[in-house]
Order: C-alpha cells, then sequence, then structure tokens
C-alpha cells in the first residue's frame, strides 16, 4: 500500500519488496540450552522406552511357547514346563480389591474429615500427616500386618465365616464351629495381606480426594449453607459431586499402586496357586510376590515367564492408570490442568 | 475486642444517630454453634452406648474380644445419638450429626492407624536400639542367636545411603531436564516424551528390579553389587521424579515467565533467572518425596543388591546390604532376637524417612518466607 504513496523518505526507507527477517533465530545460548534439553528428554525416552520395550520383546518367547494357555493355566511349575498366571491373576487382583474395599471408605471420610471438618490450623498438619503417612515404607506395613494385624485379624475373619459364611465369598474350608477352630486355616491369607496394602494405597487416594475437595467452589459452597443447608447437606450437594471425578481416579490410582506391591504382601501370604475365591482362606500369590519368590532359581526360559508376567502386571496397572488420569481431568474438577 | 474500642471511640464523637449518653458495647455473636443440646447429646450417647455394650457384650452374651467390643459400642452409639438427636430434632439435623460422627471416626481410626505402625515399631524396636553397637557394627560373624550387645546395621544404613545417593545423582538431573524440556522447550516430541514418562510411572517396582536383575546380572554376567541396586532404584524412581517435577513445573503462572521473555531475556536465561528459583520449594518436595520412596521400597533392592552381612561402601564390587533388605531377611528369620533388630533397622528406616520428610516441610515453609 505505501508504494503507492509518494514517499518523501524513499530513499532512505527499506525496500519495501524485500521482507524483513522477522524471527531473527535463537540466540547461541538458547540453541545450546534446547540441544541439551533436548538430549535429556531423549535419553530419559530412551532409558524408559528400553524398558518397556525389553519387558514387550522378552514376553514374545513366552507367549510363542505357551500361547493363550499362559492366561488360562493355574499352575507354576517350570519342572512340569506347566506355567500360567491366571492364579496368580485372581489372587492379585483379591488383594488391591480388599485392599480398595478397606482403603475407599476411610480414604474419603479421611479426605472430608480434612478438608471440611477440620479446623483450618489443623488442616496443613493433618495433609502434611497424610503425606507422611503415603512414605512409610511398605516393609513397616508388612510387619505391621504380618506381627500385629494378623493375630487379631484372623479371629475376625473366623467370625466373618461363622455367620456369613453362607456367602462364598467368605467361606473357608474347614468347620468354624469346630471347638477349637483351625486357626492356621485363616491366617496368610489374601484377606489380611489386602489390609496391609490398603494402609500403604489409602494416602495416595486421600491425597487426591482432598485435593479435589479444596477446589469445590466456594461460591455453591456459601450458597448452600446460606439457603440453609446443615454442613454435610452442604457436603453431599456440592463437595461430592464436584469431586467426583477426583473420588473415582484416585482410587482407580490406589488400585494400580495395590496391584504392584510387593513386600508386604510377600510377608503376609503363604504362596498357593488354585484359583479361589475366598480370600479370608490361608494362601494365595500375586504377579509381584510370585516374581520375589521365583527369581532366585529360575533359568533364562523362567525369567523370560517371570518377566512375562511383569510386563501383564504392568500393562494392566498401565490401563487402570490411564483411565484414572482420563477420568480425573474430564471432570469438573480436573479441569484446570 | 479492638472493634468494640473503635466502635467506641467512633461513637465519641457526636451522632445524630445514636443516642447521646448511651455507650454502644459490641459483643461479637458466638460463631462457633455448638450448643449444650449437641454435647450432651454426643456425650450422654457416648457413655450410654459403652455402658450399654459393655453390659450385653461382657455380662450377658457369649461375646469376648476387644476389637468385638469396641465395634460393637461404635454401632450402638451411632444408633444411639441418631435416637437422641431424632427427639428433637428434624431429620438433616440427625443426618447431619450422624455422618459427621463417622467422618470424624473414619479420620481418627486412619491417624490411629498410622500411630500403630509408629509406635509398635518402636516398641518392637527399642531393644535393639538402645544398643549403641547397633549403630557402629556390621553383621560379619554374628549368628543370628547372638545377643543384641554385638553386631549392628551399619553396613545397611551405608548401603542405603549410598545406593539411594547414586541412584539420586543420576535421576536428579535427568528427571530435572526432563521436565524442563517437556514444558520449556516443547514440541510434538516432548509429547511423546511425557505419555511414555507417564506411562512408565505405572511400572511395579518389582518389574523395575527384575528388568535390571536380567539384564545387568543374568544377561551381562555382572555380579550382585551396590550399582546395580542403584540403578533399579533409579529405573523405579525416575518416572517418579521426572513426572512430579513436571506436574510443578507446569502449575507455574506463566506471567512471570511471560514477563521475562519480554523484557529481552533469552529462554535459557528465564529458565535459570526465573522458573527454576520460582518453582525451587515445590521441586525439592516433589524430589524428597521420591528419594523417600527409593529409600523405604525394597522390592528392587531384594533383586539385585544381595545381603551381605558385612561392611562395604564400594558399590562395584561385592554385595551391599540396605535397610529395606535387612529388615526384609531378618524378619524372615524366625530367630525372635533376629526379629528385634529387624524391627530395630525397620525404626531407623522410618526415622530416615521422618527426617527426609521434616527437610521437605522446611524447604516448602521457604516459599512463604522468602516472598
Amino acid at each position: 500500500m505505501t508504494s503507492t504513496m509518494v514517499d518523501p523518505f524513499h530513499d532512505i526507507a527499506p525496500d519495501p519488496e524485500v521482507a524483513r527477517e522477522i524471527d531473527p533465530g535463537l540466540p547461541r545460548e538458547d540453541k545450546v540450552f534446547h540441544l541439551v534439553a533436548r538430549a535429556i528428554g531423549i535419553a530419559v525416552l530412551a532409558i524408559m522406552g528400553a524398558i518397556g520395550l525389553f519387558l514387550g520383546a522378552q514376553s514374545i518367547p513366552t507367549f510363542a511357547r505357551y500361547g493363550l494357555g499362559f492366561f488360562t493355566e493355574n499352575q507354576w511349575q517350570p519342572e512340569n514346563d506347566t506355567l500360567g498366571i491366571s492364579a496368580v491373576l485372581v489372587g492379585t487382583f483379591t488383594v488391591a480389591l480388599v485392599a480398595l474395599a478397606i482403603a475407599f471408605p476411610l480414604a474419603l471420610t479421611t479426605a472430608i474429615y480434612i478438608s471440611e471438618y477440620a479446623k483450618p490450623r489443623a488442616k496443613s498438619m493433618l495433609i502434611s500427616l497424610i503425606d507422611l503417612m503415603a512414605a512409610v515404607p511398605s516393609i513397616i506395613w508388612g510387619l505391621w500386618g504380618f506381627f500385629l494385624l494378623q493375630p487379631k485379624a484372623l479371629h475376625f475373619s473366623h467370625w466373618l465365616h461363622t455367620h456369613l459364611g453362607w456367602v462364598p465369598f467368605f467361606h473357608v474350608d474347614t468347620d468354624p464351629e469346630a471347638a477349637s477352630w483351625a486357626q492356621s486355616r485363616y491366617t496368610a491369607s489374601a484377606f489380611i495381606a489386602g489390609i496391609a496394602v490398603s494402609m500403604m494405597v489409602l494416602p495416595m487416594a486421600a491425597a487426591v480426594m482432598i485435593h479435589v475437595f479444596g477446589q469445590a467452589p466456594i461460591g455453591e459452597r456459601e450458597a448452600a449453607l446460606g439457603l440453609g443447608s446443615t454442613k454435610w447437606g452442604m457436603v453431599r450437594t456440592v463437595v461430592l459431586p464436584f469431586g467426583r471425578g477426583g473420588i473415582i481416579g484416585g482410587s482407580m490410582l490406589s488400585l494400580g499402586r495395590a496391584l504392584g506391591e510387593t513386600i508386604a504382601v510377600v510377608l503376609i501370604i503363604s504362596p498357593a496357586f488354585d484359583i479361589k475365591f475366598r480370600p479370608l482362606e490361608v494362601g494365595t500369590s500375586t504377579v509381584s510376590a510370585l516374581i520375589a519368590g521365583r527369581f532366585g532359581e529360575a533359568t533364562s526360559a523362567q525369567l523370560s515367564a517371570l518377566l512375562c508376567a511383569g510386563f501383564v502386571l504392568f500393562i494392566i496397572t498401565l490401563i487402570i492408570n490411564t483411565l484414572a488420569a482420563m477420568i480425573v481431568s474430564r471432570s469438573r474438577s480436573g479441569a484446570q490442568e | 475486642m479492638t472493634a468494640t474500642i473503635d466502635r467506641a471511640s467512633e461513637t465519641a464523637a457526636p451522632s445524630p444517630f445514636a443516642p447521646p449518653d448511651e455507650t454502644v458495647t459490641d459483643t461479637p455473636r458466638v460463631l462457633n454453634s455448638r450448643t449444650p443440646d449437641d454435647a450432651l447429646s454426643f456425650w450422654g450417647s457416648l457413655v450410654g452406648s459403652g455402658a450399654l455394650v459393655w453390659l450385653l457384650y461382657t455380662q450377658i452374651l457369649p461375646f469376648s474380644g476387644r476389637i468385638g467390643f469396641v465395634v460393637c459400642w461404635f454401632i450402638a452409639f451411632l444408633v444411639m445419638y441418631a435416637g437422641v438427636t431424632a427427639m428433637g430434632n428434624p431429620r438433616n439435623v440427625v443426618v447431619d450429626r450422624l455422618m459427621s460422627a463417622i467422618v470424624r471416626s473414619g479420620a481418627l481410626f486412619v491417624f490411629g492407624t498410622l500411630a500403630t505402625a509408629v509406635v509398635f515399631t518402636f516398641m518392637r524396636g527399642v531393644e535393639a536400639l538402645t544398643n549403641v553397637n547397633f549403630f557402629t557394627d556390621d553383621m560379619a560373624g554374628v549368628r543370628p542367636t547372638s545377643t543384641l550387645d554385638n553386631g549392628g546395621i551399619l553396613h545397611a544404613i551405608v548401603g542405603s545411603l549410598i545406593e539411594v545417593g547414586l541412584a539420586v545423582i543420576v535421576t536428579l538431573p535427568l528427571g530435572i531436564g526432563c521436565a524442563v524440556y517437556m514444558n520449556e522447550v516443547g514440541g510434538k516430541f516432548s509429547k511423546v516424551v511425557r505419555t511414555i514418562v507417564e506411562a512408565m510411572t505405572a511400572l511395579p517396582s518389582i518389574v523395575a528390579g527384575l528388568f535390571i536383575y536380567t539384564t545387568l546380572i543374568v544377561t551381562l554376567g555382572l555380579s550382585r553389587t551396590g550399582i546395580a541396586a542403584a540403578a533399579a532404584i533409579g529405573v523405579m524412581m525416575l518416572p517418579i521424579i521426572a513426572r512430579s517435577a513436571d506436574v510443578v513445573l507446569r502449575v507455574m503462572p506463566g506471567g512471570l515467565r511471560e514477563a521475562s521473555l519480554a523484557l529481552g531475556a533469552s529462554k535459557w536465561q528465564t529458565v535459570k533467572q526465573v522458573v527454576l528459583p520460582t518453582v525451587r520449594p515445590g521441586l525439592a518436595t516433589a524430589l524428597i518425596l521420591g528419594i523417600a520412596r527409593g529409600v523405604g521400597e525394597t522390592s528392587p533392592v531384594l533383586l539385585t543388591s544381595g545381603a551381605s552381612t558385612y561392611f562395604n561402601a564400594n558399590p562395584t564390587n561385592e554385595p551391599m546390604n540396605s535397610l529395606p533388605l535387612f529388615v526384609f531377611s531378618a524378619v524372615r528369620s524366625g530367630e525372635p532376637l533376629f526379629i528385634a533388630r529387624g524391627f530395630g533397622a525397620a525404626m531407623v528406616l522410618l526415622l530416615l524417612v521422618l527426617i527426609l520428610f521434616i527437610i521437605t516441610r522446611f524447604l516448602a515453609r521457604q516459599k512463604v518466607g522468602r516472598r
């Protein structure tokens, strides 16, 4: 446009036909910075990707050898060449679901208490206590479960069996009414391991829930209270619906953690490879306990089978974590991230 | 009280609205809406249900056991509390009080359980912890049945510190660098990196250990050493640290970053002078929590380090024990004295985590102090 006008500065103005360089490119130190940062990114990607690929590649010979039978066989007897993870998968899920069934209500009430009922001054201290609980090493919960909980919990198992034994889920293969009931049938069970694991995953779920509840809009809370709602009425109609995504997502994250938990489970359970849905009864096995118990004596083929079992566990955890992340980010409360 | 004084001094000036010689003394309304009715129905129900359950449970019905008693007491309390409240209040107050009781007792139960775990570990470990040699000796030549005044866990403490230290030296720059790359450089490729890093946080720690065991120890034929254990811990920690650093960087306000860039700073200057100093407390918190996780995790070291009994500060040669592994092997031995050592080591481990945690709180608080 300007070129059509008579321009008094025509001689000194830059040639309008040549576009001025708008982007001079990055300064040299930024080029170095980008290069280094990208190199670190690639290194991390390579390490992480290598682990995933390695696990996947190691699983191929096992899948080729055992086919789908790997998922349906329940025994793990390398000496007879029968290997399968159906029993350990069932055990893994039993322990994790028992843990979740205990952790979920406790995490929810703790989160509601900390975010709604606790005094403001106590609140930050309680939140750090929950963080501290998340940092308690799993072996501590293992010791707690084995030495403190088990002698008490087996009476509870026995009570459940005596009074609710007609539900297959609470059945144990022994006579509950016997004069001296068989205590050993109730020890080392998926139920007791599940309680120990629940204490480990509880703070994780509670932390997500506290975070989400804290974001419930203050205007809606005040509206509920202003309309004459009681505190619980406000929590039920404002906080809980707002935090639904966080409640579900946090619980799923803790489920993912519960699936992979090793040491507490290894300490408590006694290994057994039957497919059963009787968590109160002695003996179960999980994928991680299987790995911890069998890696030492494994030949390279068995090691590949163990890696394959680990890979399956990883994929399951990955799916659960991804679903949890999707639920949290799609919900109203997760919109900020 | 200051409000009262202010109001009084205001009314000292002649005001057309206030009667001249009446001094206004405002007493602020009590905001805490707890009435005697609330307190009495709570304590009354608590005591009443306790007495009722004591009578039925221990005297009339053939029940026994402390846990059963507490559970019955709790249920009876809820029923009684609801009943007492319903006598003089509408239904929504009953529900409110009931849910308040349930929420509070749930939280109390959780913190009580945490306390039992800590106290129990301490009680069982105190026997071993009171011996000085427990902190200054190793277990070389000490039989499982030996008394607690010989042998100690120095080798495990040093081993844990070396293994985790090595893992942190490698994963810290990688993790933070990766997070900086994902947030400050960006681009399509960084999305791939972020996806993979988030996916790998799902890696169970035992599988990380098994990966290192298979590659370094079985395939490459290395022996079980501290460095293998450090590698396993590092593989487990890297996605955790990268992810939490990423989250911290992502929530940093963009205005600061943009202000720096608009003033003509280069991207590197922005990262070095603005981004990293701003997020430093959050970054430190995330990192130390990752480290606490690495110190406490047993499963990677179980497969890779080998449980030695003697002192070894050389991570490249010979097995190296660590605290969680020592605890694990000690309690599995079945010897009462050795189990006591295990509990002592568990308490030391717990204290180590607690110290890391207190450092975290301290660093997180600096944020308030500096700005």
